[in-house]
């Protein structure tokens, strides 16, 4: 796997996304939720960091503001060291060339009354970028690329599969070279045996065009298999931050921990030093996140401290970082 | 942690609690006659939790919804024979059925959220099924509903009671569901995907659950799931499905540790493991499963599976030792050597 090396592709700094809901004229009934509060990390040319969490965490809102089809309330984003955070959407269209979405439903992501030719190659005649005859060419190259056939350009979504709706959304978002991919859960509403197929294709592709991914999925052990390096969230921001085998292998944080534990394994006989842990209570509201760490209500370690004072992420071992008062892993057992 | 000791092995192994023989489900359709249930046959017995487990379109959910009579579409046809507690359902009027549904059999769904209806109060719901069944006062029906909220770990019973379901989060609602489907004690609970659409923390406090039903109430719970890793936690015994009939059924232990059917076995390689080298690639399963429309000929697997062979082109039946039976012609022989060459024994996962 790619270590962390040289310059970031993408670099998030204290990205914060609210959103107001209720009346927004009526000052007392207007709340905010922080679905993603302060959050920094970077990620380098050829990894695949996995965003993990369960759903309100604010990991597909992270995505999101990533690839600018949210505007930020605070923060940055670092393409390439060029600040983004805070560009329009005229000054974004260049750039959305270099960094593109998949998206987890393939149903409901393509326009059902065009044909495949037309969906896949719609980024390419809006960025004008070719001629008529270069985007065919791209277009049988782009099918090629994953395992689709060239005659199917003619045909409508609803003649595909599910999982061959999610090659038609990788074809798409391939389209103009880019060197980012944000995939917000692209296997989740895929048969497993199809899921197999597409997590080994995006795998491929990393290596034959040397993409970097940043991989939202809330399976575990579809993240585990595809990510080098994994970031855990919980209510908005990361709690966890680590190479994925060191982070599966020893958890630093008391939540990934009870996540990890959660996993039903699909094997019998096996001997269970795998303890697990059951959680009471659920995911508190982003509306009224708790005081001091915001996992504590639900942490079986909490103490006092825990409930005034929210933790900030810091380093524990190599490349691991934890947003813990009591980490689960010590500065020493760097493995 | 799944039971050690095998169902079939539990004292009481006279008649079963259900028996399916021979279910065929078939819906006409403007495409032709469309075959969901291929003619399967299973059985039920009580105090056990048997897993149904295949991708969509298997077949999993209308074999256990024809079960309920839950499936009324003009076009559907129900063929064969669902003997519950030796009553034969298949063919029974909706007023009579509606004793059996909720009174002897209930069942949970995926989404609690559009199983519940939003205008009414939990409470309300299930004070409703209470007394559709039983004589209650609606003060008897209150506490009752109340005892059951608390029974299936909801804090707050008495403030739960009074609220609409899209006031508690997806966990609270599946849990006010399962309240609701345990109201009338039924010997016969089918969980269709009880857990695919809450996280893996809440998950695991819904399966805690469904373990406990079965300890506490002694249910026999039928769990429908595309998750092996939910069947391999809770079940006594497995049912394989793929295009509408049963592939391989076993002990869990049997299916997990020993499986049969080709089938079987890209299931299980196509889930990336949990612990352990990670392979460079997944094993996964060629092409997609068979349009019900049109079923190739002999087994429905065989287009999609690397051990096919000349006899392929021939249906398999359902054979096997005792209760591990799978629908393959593979001897035991060959089997052995197809499982030599797969790239990640079963054995070495762990």
């Amino acid at each position: 796997m790619n270590q962390a090396t040289g310059a970031p592709l993408i670099e998030a700094v204290d990205v914060k996304k609210h959103f107001t809901v209720g009346n927004s004229l009526l000052a007392g009934q207007r709340r905010t939720v922080y679905a993603v509060d302060g959050v920094s990390f970077k990620v380098y040319p050829g990894e695949t960091l996995g965003l993990v969490g369960e759903s309100g965490c604010g990991k597909s809102t992270l995505g999101r503001c990533l690839v600018r089809l949210y505007d930020l309330t605070s923060g940055s984003i670092l393409l390439k060291g060029r600040e983004i955070g805070a560009m329009s959407q005229r000054e974004l269209r260049p750039i959305r060339r270099e960094m593109q979405m998949v998206f987890q439903d393939p149903y409901a992501s393509l326009n059902p009354r065009r044909r495949v030719g037309d969906l896949i190659a719609e980024p390419l005649r809006v960025h004008g970028t070719a001629s008529r005859d270069e985007i065919e060419r791209r277009l049988k190259e782009l099918m090629a690329l994953v395992g689709l056939e060239a005659e199917h350009l003619n045909r409508f979504p609803h003649e595909f599969s599910g999982g061959q709706r999610q090659r038609i959304g990788i074809a798409r978002a391939l389209a103009l070279h880019p060197g980012l991919l944000v995939a917000d859960e692209p296997v989740s509403a895929l048969d497993v045996s199809i899921q197999a197929q597409i997590v080994n294709l995006l795998a491929d592709l990393q290596e034959r065009l040397g993409l970097t991914y940043v991989f939202i999925a809330h399976d575990l052990s579809v993240v585990r298999q595809v990510s080098s390096r994994i970031a855990v969230m919980y209510l908005g921001a990361i709690v966890e931050m680590g190479p994925t085998e060191a982070l599966f292998q020893a958890p630093a944080h008391p939540y990934t921990e009870a996540l990890i534990s959660a996993v039903p394994i699909p094997e019998v006989d096996r001997d269970d030093r795998r303890k697990r842990i059951v959680l009471t209570g659920d995911v508190p509201s982003p509306m009224n996140p708790p005081a001091g760490c915001r996992f504590n209500p639900r942490c079986r370690f909490a103490t006092e401290l825990c409930r005034k004072e929210r933790p900030v992420l810091r380093e524990v071992a190599d490349g691991r970082t934890v947003a813990c008062h009591y980490p689960l892993v010590q500065a020493a057992s760097a493995a | 942690m799944p039971s050690s000791t095998p169902a079939s092995a539990s004292p009481e192994a006279k008649a079963p609690l259900l028996e399916v023989r021979d279910l065929r489900v078939s819906f006409r359709t403007e495409r032709g006659l469309l075959q969901a249930v291929g003619g399967i046959s299973f059985r039920v017995d009580t105090h056990e939790i048997v897993g149904v487990v295949g991708e969509s379109g298997s077949g999993k959910t209308v074999s256990q919804m024809s079960v309920m009579g839950l499936i009324n579409d003009p076009n559907a046809v129900i063929e064969g024979s669902i003997l519950y507690k030796g009553r034969e359902l298949v063919g029974l009027s909706q007023r009579q059925l509606r004793s059996v549904r909720g009174n002897e059999i209930a069942m949970i769904f995926q989404d609690p959220m559009t199983a519940l209806t939003p205008v009414y109060t939990i409470g309300w719901q299930i004070a409703e099924q209470l007394r559709a069944h039983n004589r209650l006062s609606s003060g008897a029906a209150r506490k009752r509903g109340i005892e059951l909220l608390a029974e299936v770990g909801i804090p707050n019973p008495s403030v739960t009671f009074d609220r609409y379901p899209h006031q508690l989060s997806g966990g609270m609602r599946q849990r006010a569901f399962i309240a609701m489907a345990l109201s009338c004690n039924p010997s016969l609970l089918i969980a269709d995907e009880p857990t695919t659409a809450l996280d893996v923390t809440v998950q695991a406090q819904i399966l805690e659950l469904i373990k406990r039903l079965r300890r506490d109430f002694g249910s026999s719970i039928v769990l429908i799931t595309h998750d092996l890793g939910v069947v391999a936690e809770v079940a006594d015994r497995v049912m394989v499905m793929y295009a509408g009939r049963i592939v391989e059924r076993g002990t869990t232990r049997e299916i997990f540790a020993d499986p049969w059917h080709p089938y079987s076995w890209g299931l299980h390689d196509s889930i990336p493991p949990m612990v352990g080298a990670r392979p460079r690639r997944l094993p996964s399963i060629l092409g997609s499963p068979p349009s019900l429309l049109d079923l190739p000929p002999g087994c429905a697997f065989s287009p999609r599976c690397p051990h096919r062979f000349s006899r392929c082109t021939e249906r398999p039946a359902l054979a096997g030792a005792g209760d591990h039976e799978a629908a393959c012609f593979l001897s035991p022989e060959q089997r052995g050597q197809a499982l030599a060459a797969r790239r990640r024994p079963l054995k070495e996962a762990s």
